[in-house]
């Protein structure tokens, strides 16, 4: 494969696509394949084909298009967005491309929900198709590769990387061209790359999407990266609860072998990678990197302690890049358009975009890609749409069992990893939880240690108790026995797990307790000296 | 100097500590110096009397008569002591805590019984879902850990507090010590 | 390579002292007898970092370091023993306490057992966390030795000790969280194990009466370590 032959296979693409006048889009993405979009799609298909439309109409299926709420979506060349459609609106559809748009499914997109949105790593979701890679060369797919291997050093990858200011989306944002500067740097015979596929807050469905919308920018992102370090292997860790984006990655895998793209002696430059697949068996911890490296080893996955961090010492002790899904995503547009173009997007210290899974008590639902810095009361009250029936907002949840819970007061803040952490918060992998006031804070903290205790994987002492400990007393407020001992105590406890535990799952443990604890004590204190619950939760749970 | 009231208590325990405290002896005889022993397995007296300076709790809280009376002795004792391991850690009487109350009634009252079995719902005071330790039902001043506490582990935790001295104990006793 | 690549010098709880490049600051506390609680830890063992008992203070990080995993490092300043650290270490050993059933008065261990004395070093005299009173199982299948896991404390000496110096791996671990146990094989009864060669040296690392010989009665079990650094020396020697 050289530079010529990708460009003639973009314009065959273009070309096959533009002979086609008209194009209908249907997310086959996992939010609107569960309500029934693949049935929409072979109707639409066989409605194309009973009306002969077939050179003039195409239908194909596409990834996220972000309003997942609103699922099955469908979208036409011109631009028009259906929402709820059936089987049974196939025809009208058909009808209505030479016509007015179907108003009774019509949605419009001059909505604050897609106009306030930028997006970079969602570029191509919802508008190719997952499964065909030429569709991905379309859209200046691997042209980020091509210019990386016949055009610049690894240094100059990592440097332009740097410039970038691209930070871990993973959720604890460490600067990603130093982390590429460390492997790189690292003594070892054999490096290796890894993407962390291992998404598991609860809540969070980000890397899940791209993976299934757009298995390539992913594939191209580990390519350079392994370029950038020097690594001719690399695995994907990906949960065995993503069915499909496992099997889209494995075609993705497969077509770009073929192309010459992934395997020996890429684009004839010498330049070798292998990527494999990994399933994880469903435990949160093996999100963490050390983690996963024993899982990916087949070991019992439990975290070990650092240093020496996997840049140093990682799969089979040698050199090892970690990243995220999305922050591989991120890797060729930066190439693409450059560092200069990324670093103008967003706030001082945190550039680009961020992904978030927007989820909760919030009229819109979904996928959206913000520019860094944009407010959390943008993403809830504009993007999101705001409260559904007429509650009140009262707190938003960023980063899962490892974050925290943000009241109304911290809405105006920027999202960016220093002022989210400030606010006793993370920015997370991009869950984004909204609540009103129908949530019972303690409820909520209750839930999330529920999780890390049950997610603990006991090999640390303060974690594997410590979880215990908490999520008994927080237990004993909703069922309003416990006393004012039990609150001390339970801010002891947190400052013990925190500190002391071993891996990140347990020092952010504490996290929403601390923070629901900060914002919402009123709510805590009602429990343990009124026996009362705020929102009520509780009490319909000690009747019941 | 008027004498220190001085009060021993039995709940859920062997009696090995209150064993242990006639251990010390001839050095019982400076001891009622010093204090009144107002009440106690050891002397006659059958009500828990007020205005009590000391009071050695010896045994685990296993029973409703267990709680019922370690609250009179909370509220009319100064100085609450936890005596021995059964009172610190609830000990040997928590080894039942695992199973739940019925199962411990059939393994004592029929399992392991020739003559005449059965659960008695009377006179035998019902037992709490879990024997516990002293200080988890009320507030505990001072602990003693061992099973026994040595003779000069009581004796000397006692004298530190006539005195109106913390004891250190952790040199001279610890758990199962 | 100048000598300042092989040796360095640190300061512990005050103290000057040197080090050679690649040891950690427990070996270097363990020389000049400064005194580090832990309870994974062992030597001639692989250092797994899990206890946190002997997590230390250094002067410039950010978090708190195990002093068994961390090397040290040239001018490293080392706190081991502040309140800070010292009221984490009692709460972790209550921790331990509460989550299994220890009951020390009646355990084949009492008055040899790592755990036992740890507290009592601690100052601990009551527990203010809460028992959990778990159920846990007894294995007494095996002809020699019982595995009592009230009194485990998932330490993995026996798993690391069977897998790095008998070879066997006998050992493992299951589950998750406070659910987590120490199984034999693929949790089967100690005594149908085929790969348990009887060695019983996971017995004999095992800090608390978790792990014991048959026939023994109450504080009958002391356990005997010598044998792990004479093994490991006689290993490097070999080599």
């Amino acid at each position: 494969m050289t530079p010529e032959e990708l460009e003639e296979i973009r314009q065959n693409e273009l070309e096959a696509q533009q002979s086609v006048p008209q194009r209908i889009h249907v997310c086959v993405a996992a939010g609107c394949l569960s309500c029934q979009s693949e049935a929409v799609k072979d109707a639409l298909t066989r409605e194309v084909d009973h009306r002969g439309l077939g050179g003039r109409c195409k239908v194909k299926g596409v990834g996220c298009m972000g309003l997942c709420s609103e699922g099955p979506l469908v979208s036409t060349h011109s631009g028009q967005l259906y929402q709820h459609v059936t089987a049974a609106d196939a025809g009208k559809i058909i009808d209505s491309l030479d016509a007015a748009p179907v108003s009774r499914l019509a949605i419009s997109t001059d909505i604050p929900f897609f106009e306030r949105q930028k997006k970079i790593v969602l570029e191509n979701s919802g508008t190719i198709d997952p499964e065909r890679i030429e569709e991905y060369i379309a859209q200046n797919g691997y042209r980020a590769l091509m210019r990386a291997l016949t055009e610049m050093t690894p240094q100059e990858v990592i440097a332009e990387i740097t410039a970038s200011g691209l930070r871990g989306r993973g959720g604890a944002g460490y600067p990603t061209g130093l982390k590429w500067g460390t492997v790189a740097k690292a003594p070892g015979a054999q490096k290796f790359v890894v993407c962390n596929a291992d998404e598991g807050d609860p809540g969070a469905f980000m890397d899940r999407s791209v993976l299934e919308s757009d298995p390539h920018r992913v594939i191209e992102g580990m390519l350079i990266a392994a370029y950038a370090v020097g690594a001719s292997e690399g695995y994907i860790y990906v949960r065995a609860e993503y069915p499909l984006a496992i099997k889209r990655l494995k075609t993705a895998i497969r077509q770009a072998e073929r192309l010459g793209l992934l395997g020996a002696d890429i684009c004839g430059t010498g330049f070798k990678l292998r990527i494999d697949l990994r399933l994880g068996a469903g435990a949160f911890v093996c999100g963490e990197e050390t983690a996963l490296i024993a899982s990916i080893e087949g070991k019992r996955g439990t975290p070990r302690s650092r240093p020496p961090y996997p840049a140093m010492a990682g799969l089979l002790g040698q050199p090892t890049l970690i990243n995220n899904v999305e922050t591989f995503a991120n890797v060729p547009p930066i190439l693409r358009n450059g560092s200069a173009w990324y670093a103008q997007i967003g706030t001082e210290k945190s550039k680009g975009t961020k992904v978030f899974a927007l989820a909760g008590r919030v009229r819109n639902t979904g996928l959206v890609e913000v520019p860094m810095g944009i407010s959390l009361r943008e993403i809830v009250f504009d993007i999101g749409g705001g409260i559904p029936d007429g509650k009140q907002f009262k707190a938003v949840q960023t980063g899962g069992p490892s974050g925290g819970c943000l009241p109304a007061e911290a809405l105006d803040m920027p999202v960016e990893y220093e002022s989210l952490a400030q606010a006793g918060s993370i920015m997370g992998s991009g869950g984004m939880i909204v609540m009103d006031e129908s949530s019972c804070m303690v409820d909520v903290a209750r839930y999330f240690m529920d999780f890390c205790m049950t997610e603990s994987c006991g090999k640390c002492i303060p974690c594997r108790v410590g979880t215990y400990q908490m999520h008994r007393i927080l237990t004993a407020i909703t069922e309003m026995t416990a006393t004012e001992q039990d609150l001390k105590l339970m801010e002891e406890l947190c400052d013990l797990v925190k500190n002391t535990s071993l891996c990140g799952l347990g020092q952010s443990a504490p996290n929403p307790v601390l923070s629901t604890l900060k914002y919402f004590l009123d709510e805590y204190k009602a429990h343990v000296h009124e026996h009362r619950c705020l929102a009520g939760v509780c009490q319909e749970k000690a009747t019941v | 100097m008027s004498k220190k009231k001085l009060a021993t208590v039995w709940l859920d325990g062997c009696s090995g500590c209150h064993m242990s405290f006639l251990d010390m002896d001839e050095r019982l005889i400076d001891l009622a110096d010093k204090v009144d022993l107002v009440y106690s397995p050891l002397v006659d007296r059958k009500d828990f009397p007020p205005d009590v300076d000391i009071a050695l709790v010896e045994g685990a809280v296993s029973s409703e008569e267990d709680l019922h009376k370690i609250q009179l002795v909370r509220s009319r004792t100064r100085l609450l002591v936890s005596f021995g391991d059964c009172a610190v850690t609830a000990n040997v009487p928590a080894m039942r805590n695992p199973f739940p109350v019925q199962a411990v009634y059939r393994r004592a009252y029929e399992e392991n019984v020739t003559l005449t079995p059965g659960i008695p719902d009377q006179v035998i005071p019902r037992l709490l879902p879990f024997a516990r330790p002293v200080h988890e039902v009320v507030n505990v001043d001072v602990f003693v850990p061992g099973c026994p506490p040595s003779a000069d582990t009581i004796y000397y935790a006692l004298t530190e507090l006539l005195e109106g001295r913390r004891p250190e104990l952790s040199a001279k006793t610890r758990f199962g010590a | 390579m100048s000598s300042t690549d092989h040796v360095k010098t640190l300061k512990i709880d005050g103290r000057d002292c040197s080090a050679r490049a690649g040891e950690t600051i427990l070996d270097v506390a363990r020389e000049n007898n400064i005194p580090i609680l832990r309870l994974c830890e062992l030597e001639g063992l692989s250092t797994v970092g899990a206890c946190r008992l002997c997590l230390v203070e250094i002067k410039g990080a950010r978090k708190l370091l195990p002093a068994c995993a961390t090397a040290v490092d040239e001018g490293m300043e080392v706190t081991t023993n502040s309140e800070r650290l010292q009221s984490y270490r009692r709460m972790i050993v209550e921790m331990l306490f509460t989550e299994g059933n220890h009951v020390c008065s009646v355990c084949v261990s009492n008055g040899h057992c790592e755990l036992q004395a740890m507290a009592q070093t601690l100052g601990i005299t009551h527990m203010h966390l809460p028992y959990r009173y778990p159920k846990k199982q007894v294995d007494a299948s095996h002809e020699r030795f019982v595995l009592d896991h009230n009194r485990c404390i998932l330490c993995t000496r026996c798993v690391r000790v069977c897998d790095e110096i008998e070879g066997a791996h006998t050992w493992d671990v299951m589950g998750r969280g406070i659910d987590s146990k120490v199984i034999t094989d693929l949790n089967q009864p100690w005594g149908s194990s085929e790969s348990c060669t009887g060695c019983g040296k996971c017995v004999h690392v095992c800090p608390t009466g978790a792990l014991f010989e048959k026939g023994r009665s109450v504080a009958e079990m002391e356990k005997r370590r010598q044998f792990l650094p004479y093994l490991t020396l006689m290993r490097e020697e070999r080599q």
